[in-house]
């Protein structure tokens, strides 16, 4: 039985972390940037049609390198395009979750009590149940198409696991001696939450919110797969991957290269995210 | 220990009436009707519809009906597919939704927790190090990628597995279905199973009893694997969760005939009993998946039953 | 004498020598220095050797080591022998047939030492299962024997239950219970008493002295605490950064230590008390510092999904203090005292009674004239790590409470009054860049005190300041502490669990018993002669530094383990008492004056009281 002290426990790839932190980091700028330039730098638009080339496969034309698809659509264009919009969501919904969560959790482990049983008592029935069909349900109803209304249906997800991992460290710094030696010391309730509570939190946020962003993207493909989401012309990876799916059998490009896109983006976060854990969230070592 | 869970049973019912009364309310808030969307009826048909089947009627009378019926066991007919009940429907959808879930559950445990477990003894070995990139790989992937991936690879290229569809009594219909929704569930059990495994054999109870000579096996069977395994019990609440919304995804991927196609259309459709049965279902479902796992929780921790609620 | 003695390696000699060892190395990859470096031991029959040593010396990892506990990686090279078999290198196999039969141990915190999910009956009969052949029911009755043996107050009911479910002293009593449970021919103890409370100690120590006696085992008592040692080790051997620099039977090396570091060691541990040093006596008819009346502290808990019970804390504590006063609160944990410091300060809330900051009464102050007065009134805790903010450094953290309370200060005055403050308790300025988890507990704790005195506060609390800091940093920061509030003229509040402690720093001492005041009195004659019995099985269970004494007083300690108190009412101490009577169950004993300052709460006290205050 091999006995390991916590110093041990890390293994060789965990150690190696910090080269593939950098080289995710990387990865999500250079996404980034296709993301900003990408769609006005081609001389297509995501919604021109091009009837001379339809279904063209990669590496075909030089016109369209990447392809089209079934309409003639300039598959590159309508890639980044479908990146930026992800993109978009994926980051407007985590500041969405993040505002929630943060306020919900340090609210709830600052003033503790009846206040704090009732909040968690809230986040617990949220969390039992499957809540993205709620949101889901949602989408159908109010929101086909309708951005503003999918970003907080999505935002309103990913605030139950921030709301009690904030809520669960401000009660462990509550506990903490360095809170009590600062109320000894005569600070007041919001000076103590301003210079000790929230600067010890800002780490795990921090994480916390790079892990949220690829989450938040996949919700929102979600949805656009399910025809919830972003309606066509408009594209967001999800719903392009919708579309490759289901021309697979004639015209698998138009399944691979979206998915593609959006498997290095989701593992670039997810990277960078465990990365920064390990580097900035003192508690998970 | 019996008492714990009577408590944590009786707990489920007002968060299941809670549920169900404010989707009762956020659905009829929606706008459009059952019978306003998309089909053209002429105005006498839609009011004798309405009248038909209660909908004019003030809200708060409709949902005191609702709640009558439900009390009886009946959940009302579908506005959208007439001809049908809520309960006919959920009857012949939900045998291939639970068998999808069901046959994804065992596959993550079964593959997630010797994985796991292989890979802390051997840490850094071939297992170990192929575990990491496993996991990256399919936590990072949706089921609506891997779906049609697999399906493009194992049912177009290598035509060793049906790509869609499903005939009763063949299971073979199942397995890409399967696979595919237990893909990030076995990895994220495994990854939990190997940290928290680590951990434990790090406390020092572990090296009590080795102090105490017990053997490598009892060791790790007795005193390890149970507390080792608390994490990955706690976890099985949210994989229930995540079940079922993959289910969906994965059903409409491979042309299931489960429940999850009904959740979307009914409320496209606006039809109020049938997304109402769902959420009954698919509330009930979880709750009782949360449940299941702090009961375990519970008794593989004899300390967790000792806490107040 | 103090020289390094080789065991002789005559037939005798050599037949008795239980365990060998030699030239033992530990180390861990990556670590430029050796954890374990040459270190050679033995062990005879009938022997108990006293390892001691700081943290870090190497104490625990040598004898790890030697039964193949190590972490996996640790490279181990040399000799260990029992009796004549090579044990380094043996199989993991080979060594399950060792540990556990032939050799037990008892580790540090018995909390975490036993695994949680299993019945203390379950655990206890499997070793005795594996090792011995005997069927289950054989097991578990010898288990429960066994149990009895320790002393444990209810075996068959310990049995059924969970490490959890028990007290700290009954799950050490368990955890020797299955170290003993095969009868080995030694046992390794290591910091068995540590995570106890001083009356525990003594009873675990005792309790290891009698099986030592009896089972004619080895045994290998590895400690911080020289009193341990002086008590039970027959002997000594000093540990420091790897390796034996000192060993040799326990009187001499006590008595005449050759090594400075033994010298330094031992006048840390046992160093009797000085003269109190003089301190500024505050102006007659000014109020005092502090003055706590009839303080009652409940806390609440949840016991069922509405049903709400609270347990008393502290009850009806009075106590004032005058300016430059200082005065110890000493009892085991549990009893109130570190409640007693967070209510005087109200950093938590008083059911009951009222407290006075410099004569005035913060509960009709308001907020923000309560948050002004906190400057005088300054705290010490007991974690030097926890205390401090983490992601703040050195010179942030001191420079805090000026940021706070003396605002007008431009930067460059606070910067200079912070590094006046630091050098005075002794950080150098290499350090004041640093966050907390990069310095040494007693660094850390440097910190603590620079922080409270910056603003000269004229109370000063201390809350265990030193319980977790190393023998030599102890001495240190005790000294500081004593320095620092006589040199600012500050009243100090002391709490601990070390009498001794007390003695050295306070004029006055309160001991306090589940929450209840039970004698106050000024230190020496409190020392002197108790008056409450609880007091005096404090005072005896103190463990001294001396070869000569200890063993005895070890002796006298009684070994069982109280029943826990069934019903309420009636002085909480009857049942440890050997003194109570029918009235101890009936009434709470009142807090009456025993003349010369001196006040107890105990029915019985002037039976004794009479004779040994006159004589």
């Amino acid at each position: 039985m091999p006995g390991s002290t916590r110093a041990c426990v890390m293994n060789r790839s965990e150690r190696r972390r910090p080269r593939a932190m950098v080289l995710a980091a990387a990865l999500i700028a250079v996404l980034v940037l296709l993301a900003l330039f990408g769609p006005e730098a081609s001389p297509y638009s995501y919604s021109a049609l091009d009837w001379a080339h339809l279904s063209i496969p990669p590496g075909l034309t030089a016109e369209h390198w990447l392809g089209t698809d079934s309409l003639g659509r300039d598959l590159y264009v309508r890639t980044v395009y479908g990146l930026r919009l992800s993109l978009i969501i994926g980051v407007l919904a985590t500041a969405v979750s993040v505002l929630i969560g943060v306020a919900w959790g340090t609210l709830a482990g600052w003033v503790g009590g009846r206040l704090d049983a009732w909040m968690m008592r809230v986040v617990d029935v949220l969390y039992a149940l499957p809540y993205l069909f709620i949101v889901l349900i949602l989408a159908a109803l109010f929101g086909r198409g309708n951005l503003a209304v999918l970003l907080l249906a999505i935002g309103a997800v990913g605030w139950l696991t921030l709301a009690r991992v904030v809520r669960a460290q401000t009660l462990s710094l509550k506990r903490r001696e360095f809170i009590e030696a600062a109320r000894a010391a005569g600070l007041s309730g919001p000076q103590v939450l301003w210079r000790h509570v929230l600067p010890n939190l800002a780490g795990s946020i921090a994480v916390y919110a790079t892990l949220m962003v690829p989450q938040m993207i996949v919700y929102e493909s979600f949805l656009s797969f399910l025809g919830l989401g972003v309606e066509p012309p408009r594209a967001s990876l999800g719903s392009l991957i919708n579309a490759g799916a289901r021309q697979m059998l004639t015209a698998p490009w138009l399944l691979l290269v979206p998915a593609g896109v959006l498997i290095v983006l989701l593992l670039s976060f997810n990277i960078l995210g465990d990365g920064l854990r390990d580097v900035l969230d003192p508690t998970r070592r | 220990m019996l008492g714990y869970a009577l408590r944590r049973i009786a707990g489920i019912v007002p968060v299941l009436l809670i549920l169900l009364t404010v989707s009762f309310f956020v659905i009829r808030l929606a706008p459009g009707g059952p019978f306003a969307s998309g089909r053209a009826l002429p105005a006498r048909t839609r009011a004798e519809l309405e009248r038909l089947y209660g909908l004019n009627r003030p809200l708060l009378v409709q949902y005191g009906d609702y709640l009558r019926a439900l009390a009886h066991g009946n959940l009302g007919p579908s506005y959208s597919m007439r001809d049908e009940t809520v309960a006919g429907l959920i009857a012949s959808g939900l045998p291939v939704s639970a068998a999808l879930g069901l046959a994804a559950l065992a596959l993550a445990v079964l593959s997630g927790v010797p994985l796991g477990v292989r890979a802390a003894l051997r840490r850094d070995g071939a297992l170990d190090r192929s575990l990491a990139v496993f996991a990256a790989l399919t936590l990072a992937l949706p089921s609506f990628v891997t779906g049609p991936l697999l399906a493009l690879a194992f049912g177009l290229w290598l035509r060793w597995l049906p790509v869609a569809g499903w005939q009763p009594d063949t299971p073979r219909d199942l397995i890409l279905p399967a696979v595919t929704l237990a893909l990030p569930l076995s990895a994220s059990i495994a990854r939990l199973m190997r940290a928290s495994l680590l951990e434990v054999l790090g406390a020092s109870y572990i090296r009590t009893a080795r102090a105490r000579g017990l053997g490598r096996a009892r060791v790790l069977w007795r005193h390890a694997l149970r507390p080792a395994l608390v994490p990955v019990v706690s976890y099985l609440g949210p994989a229930a969760t995540y079940l079922v919304t993959g289910s969906l995804v994965v059903e409409t991927v491979f042309e299931l005939p489960g429940t999850g196609r009904y959740l979307v259309q009914g409320a496209i459709d606006r039809d109020y009993t049938l997304v109402m049965g769902m959420v009954l279902v698919y509330g009930t479902l979880t709750l009782l998946a949360n449940l299941a796992a702090d009961l375990i929780h519970a008794w593989l921790d004899p300390r967790v039953r000792h806490e107040p609620l | 004498m103090s020289s390094i003695q080789p065991d002789g390696e005559c037939g005798a000699e050599q037949r008795e020598r239980l365990l060998g060892i030699e030239e033992l190395r530990v180390r861990f990859p990556g670590a430029g220095r050796a954890a374990v470096d040459g270190v050679s031991l033995s062990v005879r029959r009938g022997e108990c050797l006293g390892v001691v040593g700081e943290s870090g010396a190497g104490k625990s990892l040598t004898f790890l080591a030697a039964l193949g506990l190590l972490p996996e990686g640790a490279e181990v090279s040399g000799r260990v022998r029992l009796g004549p078999q090579e044990v380094l290198g043996l199989s993991e196999r080979a060594l399950d047939r060792i540990r556990g039969r032939r050799v037990g141990v008892i580790f540090q915190d018995p909390m975490s030492s036993l695994t949680p999910h299993l019945t203390i009956g379950a655990q206890l009969a499997e070793p005795i299962a594996r090792h011995s052949g005997l069927g289950r029911r054989a097991a578990r009755a010898r288990a429960q024997a066994l149990l009895e043996r320790v002393q444990l107050p209810d075996a068959a009911r310990s049995m059924r239950q969970y490490p959890h479910e028990l007290s700290g002293g009954m799950r050490q009593r368990a955890m020797i219970a299955i170290a003993l449970a095969c009868e080995p021919e030694l046992l390794i103890a290591d910091e068995p008493t540590t995570a106890l409370d001083v009356t525990l100690q003594a009873q675990i120590l005792a309790l290891l002295a009698q099986f030592k006696r009896e089972q004619r085992m080895g045994l290998v008592l590895i400690t911080h605490d020289f009193g341990a040692v002086a008590g039970v080790a027959d002997r000594l051997a000093v540990m420091r950064a790897g390796e034996v620099i000192e060993s040799g039977p326990v009187a001499a090396v006590l008595k005449h230590p050759g090594e400075p570091y033994t010298r330094e060691l031992l006048r840390a541990a046992g160093e009797p008390p000085a003269a109190q040093p003089p301190r500024a006596a505050g102006a007659d008819g000014a109020a005092p510092v502090l003055s706590v009346e009839g303080l009652e502290v409940r806390f609440r808990y949840a016991a069922g999904l509405f049903r709400r019970r609270s347990w008393r804390a502290l009850e009806a504590v009075t106590l004032t203090l005058g300016a430059g006063q200082s005065l110890g609160v000493v009892g085991e944990s549990g009893c109130g005292k570190t409640t007693l410091t967070r209510a005087a300060l109200r950093l938590i809330r008083a059911e009951r009674g009222q407290v006075l900051w410099l004569g005035q009464n913060p509960a009709q102050l308001s907020a923000r004239r309560i948050r002004r007065l906190r400057r005088d009134l300054q705290l010490i805790f007991q974690d030097p790590l926890g205390s401090l903010d983490p992601h703040l450094s050195v010179e942030q953290l001191v420079s805090e409470p000026l940021e706070i309370h003396q605002s007008g200060l431009s930067a460059a005055q606070r910067r200079e009054r912070v590094h006046a403050m630091l050098a005075r308790v002794g950080l150098e300025a290499a350090l004041y860049a640093r966050r907390a988890h990069e310095l040494s507990g007693g660094q850390c704790q440097r910190v603590g005190i620079a922080r409270a005195m910056i603003l000269a506060p004229r109370l000063l609390v201390c809350d265990e300041p030193l319980s977790a800091l190393d023998v030599r940093a102890q001495r240190q920061i005790r000294l500081l502490l004593a320095e620092l509030s006589a040199e600012q003229g500050a009243s100090l509040l002391f709490v601990s669990h070390d009498l001794a402690l007390v003695r050295h720093l306070c004029e006055r001492a309160l001991v306090l018993y589940l929450g209840r005041m039970v004698e106050l009195g000024p230190t020496d004659a409190l020392f002197a002669r108790p008056l409450h019995p609880y007091t005096r099985e404090l005072i005896e269970a103190i463990a001294l530094p001396d070869p000569d004494l200890q063993p005895a007083r070890l002796a006298k300690v009684r070994l069982g383990e109280p029943r826990r108190l069934e019903q309420p009412g009636g002085c909480a101490f009857r049942m440890r008492c050997a003194h109570a009577t029918a009235v101890c169950a009936e009434r709470i004993p009142p807090w009456v004056s025993a003349g010369q300052g001196r006040w107890v709460a105990c029915h019985h006290f002037s039976d004794w009281a009479d004779d040994m205050l006159s004589g």
